[in-house]
């Protein structure tokens, strides 16, 4: 798979990928993905036509479309008004639009200043 | 195979286009002052996902969990008959797919105005469900209108703004969105409707199980009732 000219991986609407993910560059999903995704140190957005089927593991996460699976992020987690999750969030920051849908639990822990 | 569980059969409007009203809550101000000085706890909020409580309870050190049940009993795969072949909703396969927890997981139970909008089918089963997964000692706060307020009674969701104040807006849900002759796309809204009005006796069976039930009546025809498991 190779980078968008802005350095962004990308999986268009169509695509559909059952299996595991992972990566060492920022990730932007418009398809169907069942499986897990991990990106650790690196950021994924789920677009808003995304279904993911996945735990997943990354810096930062970006949730517009559906998502049904739990959240690992040592960042931050940004659930936008499109957002459906089903599923457990860890994360060091969340932010939540009014509208995004959320079943599931809110962990948020704040790593210890060096 | 069904991808996303819980799928509704209703879309939710945006609720920024709903106006915010302000209002004082006896209830859930003394509940309030339990979290107020611990740490940690672990908090259910059954009404609509709201950005508002949730960084209210994660500010203060205390674990979320949100799930929308007005919206998960939407579902069109709930409905059955019953025994005498009534519309009904199957609470089996409600509590199969909702409020799954350990049990005794939780100090803080949130149901705002379920019991009263709740399909009947559901209201018992889920009480009971919640009594379990309540820690002893825990403490549900819900509300209930005093009388009946008409079918067109709109349905709230609460967000917590103050340390005995929440904001009300109204939930409204778009049913049907349908193409009319001339090509142009209708769209009906609706909300979730009164179900019953509760008097203290119907309460005080509803929670039997409870240890304790504390009434709080407020000016707006609500009866507030805490319980401790």
């Amino acid at each position: 798979m190779s980078a968008a000219a802005s350095g962004l991986a990308q999986i268009g609407k169509s695509v559909r990928i059952k299996g595991d993910l992972s990566g060492s560059e920022d990730l932007y999903l418009d398809g169907q993905v069942e499986g897990t995704i991990a990106l650790q140190g690196n950021s994924l957005t789920v677009g808003p036509n995304g279904q993911v089927k996945a735990s997943i593991d990354a810096k930062g996460v970006v949730v517009q479309g559906k998502l049904d699976g739990n959240i690992q992020a040592s960042d931050r987690v940004e659930l936008r008004k499109s957002a459906v999750v089903n599923g457990d969030i860890a994360t060091q920051r969340i932010s939540i639009e009014e509208g995004a849908y959320l079943k599931g639990k809110i962990d948020i822990h704040r790593d210890e200043p060096k | 195979m069904k991808l996303f569980r819980g799928s509704s059969g209703a879309e939710t409007v945006p609720a920024q286009s709903a106006q915010k009203l302000s209002r004082r809550s006896s209830g859930f101000g003394e509940l309030a002052r339990t979290w107020e000085s611990a740490q940690g706890l672990c908090i259910l909020d059954l009404g609509s996902t709201s950005p508002t409580n949730i960084r209210h309870f994660t500010e203060r050190g205390h674990r979320i969990y949100s799930e929308d049940l007005l919206t998960a009993s939407t579902d069109p795969d709930l409905l059955t008959k019953d025994e005498h072949g009534n519309a009904a909703l199957d609470s089996r396969k409600f509590l199969a797919d909702n409020l799954v927890y350990q049990a005794a997981l939780f100090d803080v139970v949130l149901c705002w105005n379920l019991p009263d909008y709740l399909d009947e089918s559901l209201v018992k089963p889920v009480v009971g469900r919640l009594w379990s997964v309540l820690k002893p000692g825990g403490m549900l706060l819900a509300f209930f209108h005093t009388r009946d307020a008409g079918p067109d009674s709109p349905c709230h969701r609460f967000h917590i703004v103050g340390p005995d104040t929440l904001e009300m807006q109204k939930i409204v849900l778009k049913r049907e969105t349908r193409r009319g002759p001339t090509g142009a796309v209708h769209t009906s809204a609706d909300g979730f409707q009164l179900q019953r009005v509760f008097n203290n006796r119907h309460i005080e069976n509803l929670f039997r199980d409870f240890a304790s039930i504390k009434f709080f009546l407020a000016r707006d025809n609500i009866r507030e009732v805490l319980v401790v498991r």
